[in-house]
């Protein structure tokens, strides 16, 4: 489903972020993705998403070259990936029901659907009863969970978290991670970079390891 | 083509959501949803323009008067123009008889005048009479009494035949031959002072037009900077919104709509201030355009003027919020 084939990344000054990446997942598998910071997990991530383009290297998904991907197209190859932030990026001028509805919202579904759907995914992270709230009413470990409910909401088979558990206590993060298991469990590939390497330890799933933007192998 | 059909397949719905996919493929409701983002981005964007009421208001102000200055000019020349109209059409000619001409001179005169044949009215104004209607139409009744003699002359006023009142070259033919009689001091026709007043009508109809496209390049800039504002105060928004997949066009629809309020707003903000000031001057115009023994009121831009106005707003609106929103959406990118 992900495939990098010598992917690197060389920004204008000169750093390079990533260095010959060659990995791949399957679909419906989950993994890990550890490294200090700087060591070139976001930039991975961002290759994924499209934010960044590879200086080097290709990069496959779904077995389409994402370097032939034209620039008007990138909306519409993001609606098929989802993303949740370490700082969740919620909008704060809205419900909790309009910022999930937001990825549904951008790719034209009718008012009924994207209802259906909200409400499915806020069940999902377990809030449904708080659609009408706004996010600021929310604790940490809620609006973390309503970054995922917005990330799964358009169902996509790619779902990407950028330390997902940054700010949360140990008993929250297990229970994120629970949630990104049960997303796995159902076909999705999960991509998660985090720097909390105990609870990744603790979970025992495939495990990327970057080092100042070189791979240092997988181990499962 | 369906718009979602275009996008590539890289990564294919799942087949346990193939309603779903359904409902998304069909052109149809692809064109419902798409009315409907229409529609609710022209609610929004009209929400978020009344919840800052004085930023807004600030904003349409200065729009509405960029739009009045010249509004108001046209105004102002197009009544000119049709109380000048209402002129023309009475071409008329006066006569001055010397003033030393005695009343056999005259009798004269006038007959002279009538066998010609190419008028319709001579109605001959004694000194006496002329002097009576100035008293009465001027107010300087008081000062003319204080005169030991008469200053006006006889006049005779002539109302060419309709067919002469067209053709220049054929009445200054009749002026010349009217200049000949004898006892003629002066004769003048009223047509001539018209003719220079629309000139000079013709160039304030211009100066407003000038003055409306340096004044509409000022809305433009104003709407312009007001969205390029709303962008950057916005600008978290767009990230997440371009980062779950929203396009450019999704992104700058509700601003393009914010200026479009704010154009629309301006022009009929616009057509009721030149309304309001029609409506304080309409009453002394009428009670002047009386000394003149004419019924003159003044018009004021009326329906037509709303519609235009509105539609010009609306266009510039659109046009500076495009402007703006063309060059900082695209650089906004996660």
């Amino acid at each position: 489903m992900i495939r990098f084939d010598g992917v690197s990344k060389r920004y204008a000054e000169g750093y390079e972020a990533l260095s010959d990446i060659s990995l791949s997942l399957d679909a419906g598998e989950l993994a890990f993705l550890t490294g200090h910071s700087g060591a070139g997990k976001s930039t991975l991530l961002k290759l994924i998403m499209l934010m960044e383009r590879p200086s080097r290297g290709q990069l496959l998904i779904n077995g389409k070259n994402l370097n032939r991907l034209h620039r008007s197209q990138i909306p519409h190859y993001r609606r098929r990936v989802g993303v949740v932030f370490q700082d969740h990026q919620l909008l704060f001028d809205r419900t909790v029901f309009d910022n999930v509805a937001l990825p549904l919202l951008v790719s034209g579904y009718q008012t009924r659907e994207i209802a259906k759907r909200v409400r499915a995914s806020l069940d999902k992270v377990g809030l449904l009863d708080r659609e009408k709230l706004n996010p600021m009413q929310l604790s940490g470990g809620e609006q973390q969970r309503v970054g995922i409910a917005r990330a799964v909401v358009h169902k996509p088979r790619i779902l990407l978290a950028d330390e997902p558990t940054g700010n949360l206590d140990p008993a929250l993060s297990e229970e994120i991670m629970g949630l990104f298991r049960e997303f796995r469990d159902v076909g999705v590939t999960v991509l998660i970079a985090t720097h909390d390497l105990a609870l990744v330890q603790s979970l025992g799933e495939r495990t990327l390891s970057l080092k100042e933007g070189r791979l240092m192998g997988s181990e499962s | 083509m369906n718009r979602r059909t275009k996008g590539h397949t890289l990564v294919k719905p799942r087949e346990n959501s193939a309603g779903a996919v359904q409902g998304r493929l069909s052109v149809s409701s692809a064109f419902d949803s798409w009315l409907a983002s229409h529609r609710s981005n022209a609610r929004v964007s009209l929400k978020r323009l009344m919840d800052e009421p004085l930023q807004t208001l600030m904003t349409t102000l200065v729009i509405a008067i960029a739009f009045a200055l010249p509004a108001a000019l046209w105004v102002a020349v197009a009544n000119l123009q049709s109380l000048s109209g209402s002129w023309q059409t009475t071409t008329r000619i006066s006569l001055f008889i010397d003033k030393g001409a005695s009343t056999q001179t005259t009798e004269n005169l006038i007959k002279a005048v009538e066998s010609l044949n190419q008028f319709d009215a001579v109605t001959y104004v004694s000194p006496e009479v002329a002097l009576e209607e100035f008293q009465t139409a001027s107010g300087f009744g008081e000062v003319l009494a204080l005169l030991e003699e008469n200053p006006l002359p006889g006049v005779l006023l002539l109302s060419p035949k309709p067919a002469l009142g067209s053709e220049p070259e054929s009445l200054q033919a009749l002026i010349d031959q009217l200049e000949q009689l004898t006892g003629v001091a002066e004769v003048q026709l009223d047509m001539q002072w018209l003719q220079r007043m629309q000139r000079i009508l013709a160039m304030a109809q211009r100066v407003a037009i000038l003055l409306g496209v340096a004044l509409s390049l000022g809305v433009l800039l104003a709407v312009g900077n007001t969205i390029r504002l709303a962008i950057e105060s916005r600008r978290d928004e767009i990230l997440v919104v371009k980062l779950v997949g929203g396009t450019n066009g999704f992104v700058r629809r509700p601003f393009l709509y914010t200026g479009l309020w704010y154009g629309l707003a301006g022009g009929v903000l616009a057509w009721l201030g030149v309304v309001l000031a029609g409506l304080w001057l309409g009453k002394t115009v009428s009670e002047l355009a009386l000394l003149y023994q004419s019924s003159f009121s003044l018009q004021g831009p009326g329906a037509m003027g709303l519609l235009l106005l509105a539609i010009l707003g609306g266009i510039l609106g659109l046009l500076g919020a495009a402007l703006a929103v063309g060059r900082h959406i695209a650089s906004i990118e996660p």
